[in-house]
């Protein structure tokens, strides 16, 4: 072989990826449950996702880092798969296609930060 | 006194058949073939070759899932065709393929050659720092040191893996579970300092990269190499390296 | 590096609808499915979270929209998609692990039972700070 092999660009998109799945392997269930099925339909108090409630609870340093972490690692787990799952159903995933969903990844984490910060302390 | 001769059944087998002088694409062709509980579906294509037909073409040596010839998809399943029994399949028919995702050559034989040309990409020969003088006496290794490896080791190159591996289907440059496997196994090595000479095909988008973790390379593995664990435990030291801190997590035994 | 070069005349098999082919490629499918339902939900909260920086009447209107027929549903295939994705997380887990000294299944059984524990305290926790 003539020509030595290019490096990957995979791994910080990976890492992301990784690290969004344990979270979301982890508490995925119980914040789909609570949020989309038991509150809604009342199984717990409307009271828990109140709006004072959430409100600290985002404008609380730990409760700001916990709301960042979940959106944006949710994004990036989310798109690495599915950029990957296009390939794996036979659609072409050339730079243009991993641009879209990392890039609408990258935009999903920065207005989450944005809001984070309009909602302030 | 023997055993009273159990009646034979008969079972249908359907090969793929493909001549590359003749055919423009392949097509099937069934053949009744009688058969009792000991024999394996390898018997049965030799019966076919020796009694019905014997254009039938497959490979096969040591007949007791060793020497990884007879490698061939089974009602849709990459096995070893020495390894299954008709028994197991009858009433129903079977279907045989070559092996998934390589070049059919001819009826159950395919093309290996792409995966002979990764084998050589991987570099699977121990490669010292230094070159040792015979004189300095036999490499020393412990029983620990040789857990890291053995396992990776046992890989008998018979590609069922690479049959099994959607992503080796989709993009046949991927370097692929045997070859990724077999590359770990000299990593592993205590005798080995060849991982710097490695990392390039590791760390290429064809390298661990092309891996999805579909895990269906070893379930399928007749000598539980488990390629896939393989190749994912480089994924992690592949990403360590990328962010410049291989050190960190270096394979027991092996020199980083 | 081409040593070996490839033969002449052989027929190349189309890889079209692979996944259909076989229960485990489909399983796999819908484990890699799961990422559709995480980031649909994501964005559910990234909603929510943009009304909730509007305000009171902003807030209880997306609270108002998680309550209808449509989302319920969506977020009960959501559970079930992001339950598979726990479970078979935690099953490869051991993939990408090192070689470990002990049983794969029990490392997979750790982190279930870690995934258990987390909603479990969650779950309490809420019901705590709300009571």
């Amino acid at each position: 072989m003539g020509h030595a092999l290019k490096r990957s660009g995979e791994p910080p998109f990976w890492a992301l990826f990784g690290a969004g799945g344990m979270l979301s392997a982890l508490i995925g269930p119980v914040l789909i449950f609570t949020t989309g099925i038991a509150v809604p339909l009342g199984l717990l108090p409307a009271r828990t996702m109140s709006y004072a409630h959430v409100l600290a609870f985002a404008q609380n340093p730990l409760g700001k880092t916990a709301i960042f972490a979940v959106i944006a690692l949710f994004l990036f787990h989310g798109c690495h798969r599915m950029v990957h799952s296009l390939h794996d159903v036979g659609i072409r995933t050339g730079p243009t296609a991993r641009m879209v969903f990392y890039g609408a990844a990258i935009f999903g984490t920065f207005v989450a930060m944005a809001l984070l910060v309009r909602i302030g302390f | 006194m023997t055993a009273p001769r159990q009646a034979k059944r008969t079972i249908e087998i359907e090969c793929l058949r493909y001549n590359p002088e003749t055919d423009g694409a392949p097509r099937h062709q069934a053949y009744q073939v009688p058969f009792d509980d000991d024999m394996s579906v390898l018997e049965g294509l030799q019966y076919i070759k020796d009694h019905i037909d014997g254009s039938l073409t497959f490979r096969w040596s040591c007949r007791m899932a060793i020497c990884g010839s007879c490698g061939m998809m089974v009602n849709g399943e990459p096995v070893l065709s020495c390894h299954i029994f008709l028994r197991d399949y009858y009433p129903k028919k079977i279907s045989v393929a070559p092996l998934e995702h390589f070049p059919i050559m001819r009826d159950l034989v395919i093309d290996q050659s792409d995966f002979l040309n990764k084998l050589d990409a991987v570099k699977p020969y121990l490669i010292p720092k230094h070159e040792t003088p015979l004189a300095a006496g036999t490499n020393v290794q412990t029983p620990r040191q040789m857990e890291e490896y053995y396992q990776y080791s046992e890989c008998i190159n018979c590609l069922l893996c690479y049959a099994a591996c959607p992503q080796y289907g989709l993009d046949p440059e991927f370097t692929g579970p045997a070859a990724l496997a077999l590359l770990h196994r000299y990593n592993a090595d205590s005798r080995d300092q060849g991982f710097a000479a490695r990392s390039d095909v590791v760390n290429a988008e064809h390298g661990v990269w092309g891996c999805t973790l579909v895990g269906y390379c070893s379930e399928v593995c007749p000598k539980n190499v488990d390629p896939a664990h393989a190749i994912n435990q480089n994924k992690v030291t592949s990403t360590l390296d990328y962010f410049g801190l291989r050190k960190l997590l270096a394979p027991k035994g092996s020199s980083l | 590096m081409s040593r070996f070069k490839p033969a002449a005349h052989t027929y190349t098999r189309t890889t079209t609808g692979w996944w259909r082919k076989n229960p485990y490629f489909t399983r796999y499918m819908a484990r890699e499915g799961s990422a559709v339902f995480l980031s649909m939900y994501a964005l559910v909260l990234l909603a929510g979270l943009n009304s909730l920086s509007r305000g009171e009447a902003s807030y209880n209107a997306w609270r108002a929209s998680l309550a209808t027929p449509l989302a319920i549903v969506f977020h009960i295939v959501a559970l079930a998609a992001i339950t598979y994705h726990s479970i078979t997380w935690f099953q490869v887990m051991p993939k990408t692990a090192p070689r470990l000294p002990f049983n794969a299944k029990m490392l997979t059984a750790g982190g279930l039972a870690a995934a258990a524990g987390c909603s479990a305290i969650i779950l309490g926790a809420l019901l705590w700070a709300t009571r």
